[in-house]
C-alpha cells in the first residue's frame, strides 16, 4: 500500500538531471540544497566553540587565569580570548594570510581530493572503500617506480607514464577487493581494509628491496624519482603547489562527468540507489563491483602518486599518512557529490596547513585541527544533533548519505 | 466498545492525508473503511493505534475521549490492530508471539508459559480460531498466521479490533473463515473496523459502510442500499467500468514456451516444479494462485532473475533457459516487476532516469558511452502524456509519486520497447480503482498489437477480467490451461487452494 507520507528525498546531490548552468550556480544549488548550508556552516560553527574550549584548556596561562577566576574573574575571560584569538588566528593565517599559506593549503588539498574522489565514486555505487590507505600506497610506489626505472624521458612522457603507473597500482589495490565481492561476496569493508595492512608492510618490504632501497642502503628509503617524473611547480621553485592541484581538479570534472553524463555512472548510481532494480533492469552487478572499486583504487592511487611527484619525490616507511582514511571524511562531507569532495578537501587542506602555523605560534598541538574536522564531520553527519542544539525544524527528515554496511 | 472520531485531521507538510474525518462504531458492528490507495486510510489507522497523533479532532471510546501517546497506550485503551504484514517472530512459537510485549511472570520472572497457553486455548475454541499455541509461527499458513495476530489483539484485550486489508492475502475459503470469525466477534460486542477496498467483501460482512477519498469522507451507505457500482464510483469519484472490455483474442503462434520448468526459491526449496505451458502472440494467459505457491520465481525464471534449474525456456525459437536478465530484455521481453519499488523503480531517480532504466545504454539514449540527456527528457516528458503519469516535471524523483503514477512509469518503460512477450507480476497491486483499468487496458492493448502476455495474479477479480485463458498454480504445479469463461470464480478458487480438477468436476484438459 503506498500511503500518504512526509516527503522524504535524497540529497539533491545524488540526482541529476537537472539543469545548473554555470559552476556557481551548481556550488549553490549544492550548498543550498537539502538544507545542507544551513547545518554545514553551523556544524562548522560548533565544531569551532567547542574546539576554543579545548584551546583554553590546552593552554597553561589560561588555565592560569580561571583558576584565580574568584580573585580576578576580568583576567580569566582576557586570557581565555586570547588564546582562543591567538589560536585561531595562526590558523587562518597559516592558511589563507600568504601566497605561501595559500600554497600550503592547496599542496595539502590535492592528496585529499584525490582520495576523497576515489571513495566517493565507491559511495555512489553503495560500496565502501575503507582501502585507502593501501591504494594511496600503491599509487605512490607505482609513481615512484616509473620515475626511477625510467629516468632520461623527456618530462612530457615521463610524467603520464608515471601517473599512469600510480593508477595501475592504485586500481590493482582496488580490484581485489571487486573481484572478491563479485566472485565470493567476500565484504569490501574487510578486504579492503585488510588490504591496508598487507600495502603498509608490502612497502616496508619494498623500501628494503634492491628494486627501491636508495643507496647505500641502510635507511628503508625508496630511491628518489628522476627530476623529469616531478610535476612541476606553479609559482615557482619556492613555493611547493604544483600541477597536482590542477589535475585533481580535473579528475574531479572527470569523475562528475562519468557519475552523472556516462552510461558507467548511470550503473553506479543505479546499483548504490536500488540494487535490486539495477538487476532487474539487466545490469550486471558483480561486473559493476569490480569496476567501481577498481576506478575507486585508480583513484585513491593518485593521492599518493601525486604526493610522491609534487611534493616527497620518495617514499619513506608509513607512506602517505591517514590520506587514505581522511578521504572517507571528506567524501561523506562533500556528500558523495564530485564538487562537494573538491570543497571540503580545500576545507581540510586549510584546516591541515593552518594547523602547522598554530602549532608552531601557539603550542596547541596539531591535533587540534584533526579534533576540527572529526567534528564538522560529526555534525554533518549526524544533522538530527545540530537540530537539535539550535532547534531547528526541517521538514526533510531521513536524509541519507550512504547505505550502511548491509550486503 | 463504542468508538467515535470526531473531526481528525492529520497532514503532512502541505499534504492533507486526513481531513476533518468524522466516524461512528457502535458496540458489536463492523464497520467497513473502504477507499483508494493513498485515500488516507493507513493514516487514520495509524492515528487510532498511536502512531501518529492527530493535529486536530479527537477519538473517543464509549464517550470518553482518548489520547494516544504511543502504540502501548492504544493498546491498553482496548484498540487491536491487525496489520497487513503481520508483526509476528517466524521462529517463535503461537504462544510465544501472542505473549510477547505482555510477557507474564511468575515468581524470579520465569515466562508463565501455561496461562499464556491455556489463554490460547480458550480464545481459540470461543471465537473459532483455530492455532496450536505450540506450533511454529513460521510453519503456519499465512491464514493461520492472521489467526495468530487476531488472538494476539484478543490476549490483550481489545475491544476495538482494527483489520488492516486482511483478506489480501487470503484465499477464497480462508476469506469466509475470517468472516466467520468476525461474525463471532461481533457477536461478543467487540467492534470491528474492516478497513479494505475490495467491495464484494465490504457487501458480504460489513454492517455500515464509510466511504473516504482523498482524506475525507464522501459517503456512507449500508450493504442493502448500495451496489458494487454505487460504492466503486463513490470510491473513485465517478463511473468505473469494472469489467475490462475487450474484443475475444485472436492467438498466434506460440511465442514463450515453457516446458518442464523447474526453479529453485532463495532457501533451496523447490518453487516451481515441471511446469510446461505456452503463451501464444496475441493472447493473455493469467497464472492464478495464492500468493507464494511458486508464481514469483516462475515470473523470476523466465525474465532470467531466477537460475533454471530444469527444463527450458524459449522465446520463439530462441532459448533463454540460461539467460541474463539483460540477455531475456534483449530477447524482447517486458517485465513488469511484482515489488515495484524494490524491483522496478529506483526511488530516489528521477521519472526521466526510471523512464530509461533498463535502455539508458542503448541508442538513441547513448552514444559511445556519453548519456544524451536531452533525449532521455523529452522522451519521458512524451512518454509521461502518453501513459498519463502526472507529476510537476519528468525531473521528480519517482519516490514521492502515487503508487497509481509509479506503476505508470514502469508501464511507459517496459511497453514502450520492441517487445515480444510481456511478464506481468501483480501488475495493479495496491493500485487505485482509476489506475488499474487504465494498466489493465494497457495490457489488453499491447495483446491486440500481438503481444505474448503472461498474467501472474493473485487478485480473482483481475484473472477473471484479463485472462484469455487460465492456468491455476499451486504448490509449485500447474492446473490447466482453461479458457476463460469455463470456470468460475468458486471452481478457480478451490483450484487455488488445491482441489484437482477432477474433484471441482472439470476435465483436466492439460
Amino acid at each position: 500500500m503506498s500511503e500518504v507520507s512526509p516527503e522524504s528525498s535524497g540529497t539533491e546531490a545524488q540526482r541529476s538531471g537537472d539543469d545548473a548552468p554555470g559552476l556557481l550556480r551548481k556550488i549553490s544549488h549544492f550548498l543550498l540544497s537539502g538544507n545542507t548550508l544551513i547545518i554545514t556552516v553551523l556544524a562548522f560553527f560548533s565544531a569551532i566553540v567547542i574546539g576554543a574550549i579545548i584551546i583554553v584548556l590546552a593552554t597553561p596561562k589560561a588555565t592560569g587565569a580561571w583558576a584565580q577566576f574568584l580573585s580576578s574573574p576580568g583576567n580569566a575571560f582576557a586570557q581565555s580570548w586570547f588564546a582562543i584569538a591567538n589560536a585561531y588566528g595562526s590558523l587562518l593565517q597559516g592558511s589563507l594570510g600568504s601566497a605561501a599559506a595559500i600554497s600550503e593549503t592547496l599542496v595539502s588539498t590535492t592528496p585529499l581530493m584525490m582520495s576523497g574522489l576515489g571513495i566517493a565514486l565507491a559511495f555512489r555505487a553503495g560500496l565502501f572503500n575503507i582501502g585507502g590507505q593501501g591504494q594511496v600506497i600503491l599509487g605512490a610506489a607505482g609513481a615512484t617506480l616509473a620515475g626511477f626505472l625510467f629516468a632520461g624521458l623527456p618530462p612530457i612522457l615521463h610524467i603520464p607514464l608515471a601517473i599512469l603507473f600510480g593508477v595501475a597500482f592504485g586500481a590493482a589495490w582496488g580490484f581485489i577487493p571487486g573481484i572478491l565481492k563479485a566472485r565470493t561476496g567476500a565484504h569490501e569493508v574487510i578486504t579492503s581494509m585488510m588490504l591496508n595492512y598487507v600495502g603498509l608492510n608490502l612497502l616496508t618490504f619494498l623500501l628494503t628491496s634492491g628494486l627501491y632501497q636508495a643507496p647505500p642502503r641502510n635507511q628503508a628509503i625508496s630511491k628518489t624519482i628522476a627530476e623529469s617524473a616531478r610535476l612541476p611547480h606553479l609559482l615557482g621553485p619556492s613555493l611547493r603547489v604544483n600541477i597536482g592541484i590542477i589535475l585533481a581538479i580535473v579528475f574531479a570534472i572527470g569523475v562528475s562527468w562519468l557519475l552523472n553524463k556516462s552510461t558507467i555512472g548511470f550503473r553506479f548510481r543505479m546499483l548504490g540507489a536500488n540494487r535490486d532494480a539495477a538487476r532487474v533492469a539487466g545490469v550486471n552487478i558483480r561486473r559493476q563491483y569490480i569496476l567501481a572499486l577498481t576506478l575507486a583504487g585508480g583513484l585513491v592511487g593518485l593521492a599518493g602518486a601525486f604526493q610522491v611527484m609534487g611534493v616527497d619525490y620518495r617514499m619513506a616507511p608509513l607512506y602517505g599518512g591517514t590520506v587514505g582514511f581522511d578521504g572517507i571524511t571528506v567524501a561523506i562531507l562533500g556528500r558523495g557529490s564530485p564538487l562537494g569532495v573538491a570543497l571540503s578537501a580545500l576545507l581540510f587542506g586549510a584546516f591541515t596547513a593552518g594547523g602547522r602555523t598554530m602549532q608552531v605560534n601557539t603550542n596547541i598541538p596539531l591535533q587540534l585541527v584533526e579534533v576540527l574536522q572529526a567534528l564538522v564531520v560529526l555534525f554533518v553527519a549526524a544533522p538530527g544533533v545540530i537540530r537539535t542544539i539550535y532547534r531547528i525544524r526541517l521538514a526533510r527528515a531521513g536524509e541519507r548519505i550512504f547505505g550502511g554496511w548491509g550486503g | 466498545m463504542r468508538l467515535e472520531l470526531q473531526g481528525i485531521t492529520k497532514r503532512f507538510g502541505d499534504l492533507v492525508a486526513n481531513d476533518r474525518i468524522d466516524l461512528k462504531a457502535e458496540e458489536g458492528e463492523i464497520l467497513a473503511l473502504l477507499g483508494e490507495n493513498g485515500a488516507g486510510k493507513s493514516t487514520l489507522m495509524n492515528v487510532l493505534s498511536g502512531l501518529y497523533r492527530p493535529d486536530e479532532g479527537s477519538i473517543l471510546l464509549d464517550g470518553n475521549a482518548a489520547h494516544f501517546n504511543d502504540p502501548g497506550e492504544a493498546i491498553r485503551a482496548g484498540i487491536g490492530m491487525v496489520h497487513q504484514h503481520f508483526m509476528l517472530i517466524p521462529a517463535f512459537t503461537v504462544a510465544e508471539n501472542v505473549m510477547l510485549g505482555f510477557e507474564r511472570t511468575r515468581r524470579f520472572g520465569f515466562l508463565d508459559r501455561k496461562r499464556a497457553h491455556d489463554e490460547i486455548s480458550e480464545l481459540s475454541r470461543k471465537f473459532g480460531l483455530e492455532v496450536d499455541p505450540d506450533a511454529i509461527v513460521g510453519e503456519l499458513s499465512v491464514g493461520q498466521q492472521q489467526r495468530v495476530e487476531i488472538v494476539k489483539t484478543l490476549a490483550r484485550d481489545a475491544q476495538v479490533l482494527v483489520l488492516d486489508e486482511p483478506t489480501a492475502v487470503l484465499t477464497p475459503q480462508e476469506t469466509e473463515d475470517l468472516f466467520e470469525v468476525m461474525r463471532s466477534l461481533r457477536a461478543s460486542g467487540r467492534t470491528i473496523l474492516f478497513i479494505t477496498h475490495k467491495l464484494k467483501e465490504v457487501l458480504a460482512i460489513a454492517d455500515k459502510i464509510v466511504v473516504i477519498r482523498l482524506g475525507r469522507v464522501v459517503g456512507s451507505a449500508t450493504p442493502g442500499q448500495a451496489s458494487e457500482q454505487d460504492l466503486a464510483s463513490m470510491m473513485v469519484g465517478r463511473g468505473v467500468e469494472l469489467s475490462v472490455s475487450k474484443s475475444p483474442a485472436t492467438p498466434g503462434d506460440p511465442v514463450l514456451r515453457v516446458e518442464d520448468l523447474t526453479v529453485l526459491d532463495d532457501s533451496g526449496r523447490i518453487a516451481v516444479a515441471g511446469v510446461t505451458f505456452n503463451v501464444r502472440a496475441g493472447e493473455i494467459l493469467a497464472v492464478a494462485g495464492v500468493q507464494g505457491n511458486g508464481q514469483t520465481e516462475l515470473a523470476r525464471a523466465v525474465t532470467g532473475l531466477a537460475a533454471v534449474l530444469g527444463g527450458k525456456v524459449s522465446v520463439l525459437d530462441e532459448d533463454i533457459s540460461a539467460a541474463t536478465p539483460k540477455q531475456a530484455l534483449q530477447a524482447g521481453i517486458a517485465h513488469i516487476p511484482e515489488d515495484r519499488l524494490r524491483d522496478g523503480l529506483v526511488g530516489s531517480f528521477s521519472i526521466a532516469e526510471n523512464m530509461v532504466l533498463d535502455v539508458f545504454d542503448e541508442a538513441p539514449f547513448s552514444k559511445g558511452g556519453a548519456l544524451d540527456w536531452d533525449r532521455i527528457r523529452s522522451s519521458a516528458t512524451d512518454r509521461m502524456a502518453e501513459f498519463d503519469v502526472r507529476a510537476r516535471s519528468n525531473a521528480v524523483p519517482v519516490r514521492t509519486l502515487s503508487g497509481g503514477n509509479q506503476q505508470k512509469v514502469i508501464v511507459a518503460r517496459e511497453l514502450t520497447r520492441k517487445i515480444r512477450v510481456i511478464v506481468a507480476s501483480q501488475p495493479t497491486r495496491g493500485l487505485d480503482v482509476g489506475s488499474i483499468e487504465y494498466v489493465h487496458r494497457r495490457l489488453v492493448e499491447a495483446r491486440d498489437a500481438g503481444a505474448a502476455v503472461l498474467l501472474v495474479s493473485v487478485e480473482l477479480d483481475e484473472v477473471m477480467a484479463l485472462a484469455d485463458s487460465i492456468v491455476v498454480m499451486y504448490r509449485g504445479k500447474l492446473t490447466g490451461p482453461f479458457p476463460s469463461g469455463k470456470l468460475s470464480r468458486e471452481q478457480i478458487g478451490l483450484l487455488m487452494a488445491g482441489s484437482s480438477p477432477a474433484e471441482i468436476g472439470v476435465g483436466g484438459d492439460q
